[in-house]
């Protein structure tokens, strides 16, 4: 909690007059049973209705007084709070944006959503809270043990030890408790992802009828999640009785001792009155302050681990500013010796080597879970090779400002994601300053202008209001607006049928100044590529033209001949 | 109102411990009263010096410790009570949201945002629980707090008992005044939260597109602009929320100010009934006590209103409209596998309509192809069949039976389906194979993984069988999930199978031997299979070339290639490089 202080920074004024201005509220409100008093006193015992009737007046203007004070508390603990709050997501979202895949794969989309959303709530109600409430009450405890010594040094002692022990009992529950709200936590994450997976896998679900397996696993998790809510409001719930019981035990006390000083002539009964009361504004205060604690309990595990995603260090990290000067006369792209895996296991590429000439069109083939898609990820730096080079037009992929580096090559991944808005927000995302001219034709290159009419069309997250194929073209329409000089199609005509591939990849050829790779699974793809890479098992099994490959490389002709007959295939 | 009416309904199922709750609130409540008046009692048993009645003193002070602790133990038990009841609703509501999601249309669903769902099952269930805490708590022993304080008021004078009476429901009117001003604010609050929860799963969820794209600055660009709005419908909500309890207190201060100067009055010109200077003390005590509670509630209005708010949102779904009961729908038993269309028609939206008048039968046992240009309508074929969208008109009938007369499930059942989207749920491997068959063992698992040729991929992963996979799993290429997909297909061992694009990701020669085991699988079974590569398909008994949500042409792969139509262009497509 107290790491997320910065964010707080800028509201210091706020965070200093709120609070004081609910105290000077507070102690105004101690003012009212003072005038009253004087009412008693001068007004009633002397007859004086006159009299009753101004301080009456000044009871009023107390009252107003203190209201407006107590709203300027009001609105600073709002806006503070939504105002850290506020800038707490943005940072975070921020912070996330910064992580490389191995940290998002790692800690996992749903756990990252709630950090966004409930935690950041919890810390801004927290916050709020806080300043409404935290010098409010330790004022009022103050106050009345001041008040307690001034009356008796020596019955005081209980008033110490009863505030000592009320401490110390909301210590306890506090740091007992957190445990379970971070385990509550977690078991939100929980209800989370399996509620994500329930929509994003609809279809299957009901295909195989498995609706009431799902909600089984969901209601075992609500029913972990009430049975720890149970262990902690059985826990939380003593804070108010234990706390109760201490400071009426104390009044007792007084009560007892208080009669032996009574009795010796050493204090009035007026006396223990007043320490009665002064010892229930304690308790009163205490109570507010107990309730506080829950709330900061709550709040302290939601800011841990909002926290713990700030401490994350991405493991791919920025190491240049400025933008570097591509080299002239080399390869598009070059991978010397490179390995690369990506837990402890074992390396998913061993050794590769290869280079891309410019403007040519290389295909990369292999069966699945050769590493294809591993060494696509390597060429935009979202990993960093365990050892050897990769580098691009010359220069070290790790020299390059990330921006550069990827905003000069266009990806298509494996799985076809649109984002909701319009068709057109979804077109400039390459470039954004595009004109509709450059999307259209963008759009008739990936073959996507015969169903698009609009491009104010609607796109639903996901893109789900398309079909898989049409999908597809539009996310390689994306791709080519601007035209980038560096295409990447990862598999990204796998729900295209062959007419239209064929065109597509024609009109992708006929692209002046661009280099295209194409990961696939089919021969015919690529039979007419510049060059061919052929990945076996995380190592490079050949590399040259089809008609090189057909008769060197023994794993390329054993993929052709299973797509194509002995003809086709060129033998 | 509704909203707190379908809420009463949920917390009405455990009205025996809330009523526990109110009882151990009256007793825990009332004897706390009780202590002020003991604690004077004590005290005057204490005359002055040498004038200290120790016994008595002895005795109060006893009666005040057994109060003491029953007060606590109550006090307790209402607490934990209270948690315990809004625990459980939490877990009602978000168990009904959870199973209404099940029931939804896939119309409903492929429409809708998931991150918004997905916040009202999660932070909008939350704030229900937490205000409903706070009300059951405060409101309780606020009840009895003002019950019990306004009869000993009426004993002491009932006249200006009387002015605390009618000035109280001031602040009850001012509290609700405020809430009825902010309502609209915790609304839009509440709206923009699960806007931006929507934004963020988006977003989040794709970071790797993102980040392909370098739209990160922009993404946060948007992120920020939809903060602001956030921040500023907070702002207000929470202000106005705040606004109650300030102006509840204020109100209270004008009430203790009228009573004092009632009193004071009375005190002095006895103008209503009679008054003694330490009644009038006592009766300011009882009033401040009095007026605590309508405070307290008013403390945690905020937290109120957004349950309110957020209430709405969760009954919203609720209510939404489900797919129909049909649990008193005729479920089959054995199926042949007879499949046919007859005039089918249906479309997406209102205007275009995708499949017009389409016909079909197909025999047990018939292996099935649909080629076409992408779009065609291929996959809103495989959508009907399964139920997933109903058709316009016309009917599907099964074994000749219509399949708008047989039970959902029981149908679906009856399909074993492998998609081109490739979905696995988090879990180990083993879970995710057992999917469609729990009672499969161990061996037969495995040999369908070996079938599907996933076997030698899911042994050199780290844990084998047992390695978990996580959300999405992402540990995995796209052609290891379809390869788990087809696997988790074959387990099932289903009576029809239908392959939407089931190998698109998968290399060729793994595919040539995966479609050989599905052909050694369903002999004698009927298969769909939708399909662009066309090599796999050259063997089924029926091929249909779709366009436009039409069949244009139907044979066998030798029969098409002869006829030299869109067929036979589509097929030599593939070889012909132009």
């Amino acid at each position: 909690m107290l790491k997320l202080r910065r964010f707080l920074s800028d509201y210091k004024l706020q965070l200093i007059v709120g609070p004081l201005c609910k105290l000077f509220e507070a102690v105004l409100e101690l003012f009212a049973p003072l005038v009253m008093a004087q009412i008693i006193d001068n007004g009633i015992l002397k007859n004086d209705t006159g009299y009753v009737l101004r301080m009456g007046a000044v009871l009023v203007l107390l009252g107003v007084v203190g209201l407006s004070s107590a709203l300027v508390c009001q609105y600073m603990a709002s806006y503070t709070s939504q105002g850290a709050g506020t800038k707490i997501r943005t940072a975070l979202f921020r912070h996330i944006g910064t992580l490389s895949h191995r940290e998002l794969d790692e800690i996992g989309t749903p756990a990252l959503i709630t950090r966004m959303t409930s935690d950041i709530n919890a810390v801004q109600a927290n916050v709020a809270m806080t300043m409404r409430l935290l010098l409010r009450a330790p004022f009022l405890i103050i106050g009345a043990l001041v008040m307690a010594c001034f009356i008796d040094l020596k019955i005081s002692v209980i008033f110490f030890v009863a505030a000592l022990i009320i401490g110390l009992i909301l210590f306890l529950v506090m740091t007992k408790s957190l445990p379970f709200y971070k385990k509550i936590q977690s078991t939100l994450d929980r209800i989370s992802l399996i509620s994500r997976e329930n929509l994003s896998g609809s279809r299957v679900i009901r295909a195989f009828s498995k609706q009431k397996t799902h909600e089984e696993n969901f209601e075992q998790q609500t029913e972990k999640l009430a049975k720890t809510s149970k262990r902690v409001g059985r826990l939380s719930a003593l804070l108010n009785p234990a706390t109760y019981v201490v400071a009426n035990s104390a009044i007792v006390l007084i009560l007892y001792f208080g009669a032996g000083q009574v009795d010796s002539g050493a204090l009035l009964s007026g006396d223990i009155v007043a320490l009665a009361s002064y010892m229930t504004q304690i308790l009163l205060a205490m109570i507010v302050l107990a309730d506080l604690v829950v709330l900061l309990a709550r709040g302290a595990a939601s800011g841990a681990r909002i926290n713990e995603v700030f401490e994350i260090n991405p493991s791919v990290k920025e190491l240049a500013s400025k933008d570097v000067i591509p080299k002239e006369k080399t390869p598009k792209i070059e991978f010397r010796n490179v390995s690369f895996s990506y837990g402890d296991g074992d390396s998913e590429l061993e050794d590769i080597s290869f280079s891309i000439d410019k403007n040519s069109t290389v295909g990369i083939i292999g069966t699945t879970g050769s590493g294809k898609s591993t060494l696509l990820s390597l060429i935009s730096r979202y990993y960093d090779a365990a050892s050897g080079e990769v580098l691009v037009d010359g220069v070290d992929v790790k020299k390059y400002p990330f921006k550069q580096l990827r905003s000069n090559t266009a990806e298509v991944p494996q799985k076809s994601v649109l984002f909701s808005g319009t068709l057109r927000e979804n077109m400039l995302w390459q470039k954004p300053d595009a004109t509709d001219g450059d999307i259209w034709s963008a759009l008739r290159a990936a073959q996507a202008d015969g169903f698009v009419d609009t491009l104010d069309k609607e796109v639903v997250q996901g893109g789900m209001n398309f079909s898989g194929g049409q999908r597809q073209r539009l996310c390689i329409a994306r791709a080519l607006v601007g035209n980038p000089s560096l295409i990447i199609l990862d598999d990204s005509f796998s729900a295209l049928d062959f007419a239209t591939e064929k065109k597509l990849r024609k009109n992708l050829c006929a692209r002046e100044n661009t280099t295209i790779i194409i990961v696939t699974q089919r021969c015919s793809t690529i039979m007419n590529a510049d060059k061919i890479l052929v990945l076996e098992d995380g190592r490079l099994e050949g590399q040259g033209t089809h008609g090189e490959l057909i008769k060197n490389c023994p794993a390329y002709r054993e993929i052709c001949l299973s797509q194509l007959g002995r003809e086709e295939a060129g033998l | 109102m509704n909203t707190v009416k379908n809420l009463l309904r949920y917390i009405r199922r455990y009205r025996l411990m809330l009523l526990l709750a109110l009882l151990c609130a009256v007793i825990s409540v009332g004897f706390s009263l009780y202590i002020p008046v003991l604690v004077g009692e004590a005290i005057d048993y204490m005359l002055g010096k040498g004038m200290v009645d120790f016994g008595e003193v002895g005795r109060v002070v006893l009666i005040m410790l057994i109060l003491i602790t029953l007060i606590a133990v109550f006090r307790w038990f209402m607490d934990f009570l209270s948690s315990v009841v809004s625990a459980r609703v939490v877990r009602d509501l978000r168990n009904d949201l959870f199973r209404k999601t099940n029931t939804l249309p896939l119309r409903d669903i492929d429409s809708r945002a998931h991150g918004d769902l997905i916040s009202r099952i999660t932070n909008d269930v939350e704030a229900v629980g937490d205000g409903m805490t706070q009300v059951i708590t405060k409101l309780f022993s606020g009840i009895v707090t003002i019950v019990g304080t306004l009869i000993f008021m009426l004993m002491i004078n009932v006249w200006i008992a009387l002015v605390v009476v009618v000035l109280t429901p001031l602040s009850v009117l001012v509290a609700a005044v405020i809430g009825k001003m902010c309502a609209k604010s915790f609304r839009e609050q509440q709206r923009l939260q699960g806007e931006i929860s929507s934004y963020v799963e988006e977003i989040i969820g794709n970071q790797k597109v993102v980040k392909s794209f370098s739209y990160e600055e922009r993404s946060q660009a948007e992120f920020e602009k939809q903060n602001k709005k956030l921040f500023k419908a907070g702002l207000r909500a929470q202000f106005a929320g705040a606004l109650a309890n300030p102006s509840t207190r204020f109100v209270n201060n004008m009430v203790y100010a009228a009573t004092g100067i009632a009193g004071a009055l009375t005190v002095v010109s006895a103008f209503m009934g009679t008054l003694t200077i330490g009644g009038l003390s006592c009766f300011l005590t009882y009033a401040n006590q009095y007026t605590k509670p309508f405070n307290e509630v008013t403390g945690v209005l905020t937290q109120i209103q957004t349950a309110l708010a957020a209430g709405e949102r969760i009954f919203n779904t609720l209510s939404a409209e489900s797919e129909p009961d049909e649990s008193d729908k005729m479920k089959l038993d054995n199926v042949r596998g007879e499949l046919e269309f007859k005039n089918v028609r249906f479309s997406y939206s209102a205007d275009k309509e995708l499949i017009k008048n389409f016909s079909l039968k197909v025999k047990s046992g018939q292996q099935v192809a649909i080629v076409g240009p992408t779009g065609c309508g291929k996959t809103t074929l495989i959508n009907l069949i399964m139920r997933f969208y109903e058709t316009l008109d016309g009917e599907i009938l099964l074994d000749g039976i219509s399949t708008k007369g047989i039970n959902r499930d029981n149908l679906r059942q009856k399909f074993g389906m492998v998609l081109q989207d490739s979905w696995l749920f988090s879990g180990t491997i083993m879970d995710n194979l057992r999917y469609g068959n729990p009672n499969a063992s161990d061996e037969e698992i495995i040999a369908a993984a070996k079938m599907s040729y996933a076997h030698s991929f899911i042994r050199k992963m780290p844990d084998g069988y047992n390695t978990k996979l996580n959300e999405n799993a992402e540990n995995l290429s796209a052609g290891q999930k379809q390869l788990l997909c087809i696997a988790r297909a074959m387990a099932l061992d289903p009576p029809v199978l239908i392959l939407d694009e089931a190998t698109s990701s998968i290399d060729t020669l793994t595919e040539i031997r995966v479609q050989k085991a599905f052909k050694k699988l369903m002999k004698g079974r009927t298969s769909f299979i939708v399909a662009h590569r066309l090599s796999t398909i050259k063997e089924s008994d029926i091929i249909l070339v779709m366009n436009d949500g039409d069949i244009i042409e139907q044979g066998t792969h030798d029969e098409l290639l002869k006829s030299k139509g869109f067929y036979y262009n589509l097929y030599n497509s593939q070889f012909i490089d132009s």
